[in-house]
């Protein structure tokens, strides 16, 4: 009975148990980020630094938030294509109303969270699909930001501006910040009772409403996350910019799909993770320039090569699915 | 009912209407405290509505519900579980990118709090022991890693968790149809337990067998009204299926006389765990059953064979076009968006073209014409596979494989949860075709099955351990080397 049970336990701990396989999947984000701090380190010393980290990094809170944000609602099963040009929106109102009149600032933003809510509600009971209801938002908020900032400019408040760039002692504020942002949402999604269920409505909704939830509340409390994140990541990229442009965020919509796939995450079934999430952001923010302009790629081939990197680790990924799989 | 005992719940005349289909049609029902009521009819009697109605997720368009004595307007699920009442549905409605743990607290509010995940955790790991000891399962698994058995026990056990409101009775829809024989068993013994401890149970099992030993009474439904009820001892296996208005009697199948060598060999396959020996051999025209406890590896050889039949795999030979009827029909079987036809025809695409284009006609008439074969229930063809009931899904996936080109079909547990009528009519069809020519690999759970097969080989932990002819074939072999050596281990396995 012992050689059987020690067998048992190697079938659930070895090699080619899932659970080793989930494991795998979960380092690989870690993983792909430790390669380009490698080959950053190799290509320029002097980049692993204090000061190195800080410069390189200095874009990566807000994108870490943005993806958060869109991390909430795919949880649910949903996708949100207009969180870049709410980014982008929120730096605006940022960057003048909020500074100019901060109690309409405030309440423009937190309006706009509403308005994020209201939109879950909406795709909920109407059975919309998302993203086309959040493709026709982006928009709205890409036309909304225009009317208040028809050219760049604008000047994010004191205050936001000294918080974003403080200077910590021996950990530079971005890394600070990514392990608060990472860890806090993990113990919020992933460790507390309601954050299960949460979850359980993009496994299987029918279950969760079967068993007395509302899946109403569910979606729009992920949406009402989702732009709560948003205003964060764009006055955060306001705090660092210190002026806003009404196209400040557009790429962050594709980004922060890409930081949540990246970091272990699924488009479907509730397979998230927010540390996952936050490291792959971190990743693309480090792939993104300074690597590439260490390695002297023109910035027109760029994009190609952040692109790269994103197949390269989703095809490690489907590899070892595949072998999940195989079981 | 005038026993004295206090009556859980019960309906009047309760009725459901889906457009012109009357599912239910008057339906009275009564469940005593600390009794176990089984319930069997053909798939589309109803069972599946009356019991959504009473676990409060359906609503009736007639008829009354009382509960234990007060009568309920505003039933929901929430009410439902607030008086007690718990259902584990035939859908397994677990989360499956959730732990054991915290699937255990969606369905307790209570479980909330600093510490719930060491309470939820203690809470059904206890329950999994009490029910299943020997299961094998963590409650930090995640159940989209747990084979389908033990998803199964997961729910059951689940459902029987108590934390701060009352547990009175357990709606059990198909409980054991992903179980193998052992747990099926230790299930049983449990309900009746809990029944001696006061927690009423409403069973409905396409298992006749399970019925009769466990329940204390049986309610028998057909289109959507019981038409009868009666103590357990009352009825035996034939009275219930012709009660159920079921088919003819099963004659025992005539073991056909056959020597293995007189036709060529169609498959011939070697488990991947199997160092060397047994291999499976299956010739044109034969009915070969795969046996054993669940997931001990049969259908991770029928998924080789199928891989075999497009690129060469070491181990495997394949000697025509491969079929395969999926077990688990909502995950590996239908198409959910597409029509009836459109689920039939798919197998066929290369030979329903018309030039390069597929024409409608002919997948309409290749489904019409498997439709009266083996008479699939729907008034069109043309409506969502989702109109049918489970049967006739599982009937759609016949359908699919038997009009295709294949000569080896390949059968994984298919007929889980299916009722007796469309089984018998299924069997005599698998018969049929093997005469004509055709090969069947059965993988299947259920010992009546075997009866079918002309040659059985029994899997133990990914291996074939036996090989048994028909004329060898009995229950007592099936089991026992399905068991040897360490019993216990081999039901831990995990395998796909």
């Amino acid at each position: 009975m012992t050689a059987s049970a020690s067998a048992e336990t190697l079938a659930r701990t070895g090699l080619r148990s899932p659970a080793f396989a989930r494991l795998l999947r979960a380092l690989l984000p870690a993983l792909s980020m430790t390669l380009i701090l490698i080959a950053i380190a190799y290509l320029n010393p002097r980049a692993i630094s204090y000061f190195g980290f800080s410069l390189m990094l200095n874009l990566a809170i807000p994108i870490a938030l943005a993806t958060i944000a869109q991390m909430f609602v795919i949880t649910v099963n949903e996708l949100d294509l207009s969180i870049g040009t709410f980014v982008g929106f929120v730096a605006c109102v940022t960057a003048t109303w909020l500074r100019d009149a901060p109690l309409l600032g405030v309440v423009v933003l937190l309006g706009s969270i509403g308005v994020y809510a209201a939109l879950g509600a909406l795709i909920h009971l109407r059975n919309l699909p998302s993203i086309v209801v959040t493709l026709g938002m982006s928009f709205v908020w890409q036309g909304l930001a225009i009317l208040m900032l028809p050219k760049p400019g604008g000047k994010a408040p004191d205050w936001l501006q000294g918080f974003m760039s403080l200077k910590p002692p021996f950990v530079p504020f971005p890394i600070i910040a990514a392990l608060v942002i990472g860890l806090g949402v993990h113990v919020a999604l992933m460790r507390t009772s309601y954050g299960a269920v949460l979850r359980g409505t993009g496994g299987n909704a029918q279950a969760i409403h079967r068993a007395g939830w509302s899946i109403l509340k569910t979606k729009v409390t992920m949406f009402a996350l989702t732009g709560l994140f948003g205003v964060l990541s764009g006055m955060a990229l306001v705090g660092i910019t210190t002026s806003a442009d009404a196209n400040l965020g557009n790429g962050y919509t594709l980004l922060a799909i890409a930081g949540v796939i990246l970091g272990g995450g699924e488009f479907v079934g509730g397979r998230v993770s927010p540390i996952g999430a936050v490291i792959g952001a971190l990743t693309l923010a480090l792939a993104a320039s300074p690597l590439l302009t260490f390695m002297h790629i023109p910035p027109d081939w760029q994009v190609a090569a952040n692109g790269a990197i994103l197949i390269i680790v989703l095809a490690a990924r489907a590899l070892i699915s595949r072998r999940e799989g195989d079981r | 009912m005038s026993e004295g005992k206090s009556v859980i719940v019960r309906l009047d005349g309760v009725e459901r209407h889906f457009g012109a289909v009357r599912a239910l049609d008057g339906v009275d029902l009564a469940v005593e405290s600390g009794s176990c009521v089984g319930l069997v009819g053909h798939n589309g009697a109803g069972k599946s509505t009356l019991m959504h109605i009473l676990a409060g997720s359906g609503r009736a368009d007639r008829g009354r519900i009382a509960i234990r004595g007060h009568e309920e307007t505003a039933y929901s699920v929430a009410r439902a579980q607030k008086l007690g009442i718990r259902c584990v549905f035939q859908e397994l409605s677990l989360c499956p990118n959730l732990t054991v743990a915290e699937n255990t607290r969606i369905t307790h509010a209570s479980l909330k709090g600093f510490g719930w995940r060491k309470r939820s955790a203690a809470l059904i790991r206890a329950k999994l022991d009490e029910i299943f000891p020997g299961h094998g399962i963590d409650p930090s698994d995640v159940v989209g890693d747990l084979a389908i058995g033990q998803r199964q026990m997961v729910e059951v056990a689940r459902a029987f968790t108590v934390t701060d409101e009352p547990l009175h009775l357990v709606i059990l829809d198909e409980p054991t149809s992903s179980l193998d024989a052992h747990t099926a068993g230790q299930l049983l013994a449990f309900v009746r337990r809990a029944v001696d401890q006061g927690i009423s149970s409403i069973l409905i099992s396409h298992m006749l067998g399970e019925i009769l030993s466990t329940c204390d009474r049986v309610v028998v439904m057909r289109d959507g009204k019981v038409v009868a009820t009666d103590t357990a001892a009352a009825f035996d296996r034939d009275r219930l299926v012709a009660t159920m208005g079921g088919t003819r009697h099963r004659d025992k199948v005539a073991a056909v006389a056959r020597t293995r060598e007189e036709t060529a060999v169609m498959v011939r396959a070697r488990p991947r765990g199997q160092v060397a020996g047994a291999e499976l051999v299956a010739h044109r025209g034969e009915v070969i059953g795969l046996a054993g406890l669940a997931g001990h590896g049969q259908t991770r050889l029928l998924l080789d064979i199928v891989r075999a039949s497009t690129a060469a795999r070491p181990g495997v030979t394949v000697g025509a076009p491969v079929a395969l009827v999926a077990g688990d029909r909502q995950t590996d079987g239908i198409f959910p968006l597409w029509s009836i036809a459109e689920n039939i025809g798919i197998r066929s695409l290369a030979g329903l073209k018309r030039g390069l284009l597929l024409s409608r006609e002919r997948e309409a008439a290749l489904a019409r014409a498997w439709q009266e074969k083996i008479s699939i229930r729907t008034p069109d063809l043309d409506n969502n596979i989702l109109s049918l009931s489970g049967g006739n899904q599982q009937k759609v996936l016949f359908a699919r494989a038997l009009g295709s080109d294949a000569g080896i079909i390949l059968m994984d547990d298919p007929m889980r949860g299916v009722d007796i009528g469309t089984k018998l009519e299924v069997y005599d069809l698998i018969r049929d075709e093997a005469r004509k020519g055709r090969t069947f690999l059965w993988y299947t759970t259920e010992m009546d099955e075997l009866e079918n097969c002309d040659h059985v080989y029994v899997f133990r932990n990914g291996r074939i351990v036996a090989d048994l002819a028909h004329s060898e074939l009995t229950e007592e072999k099936v089991i026992q080397s399905s068991f040897e050596e360490g019993a216990g281990a081999a039901l831990r396995e995990r395998a796909s």
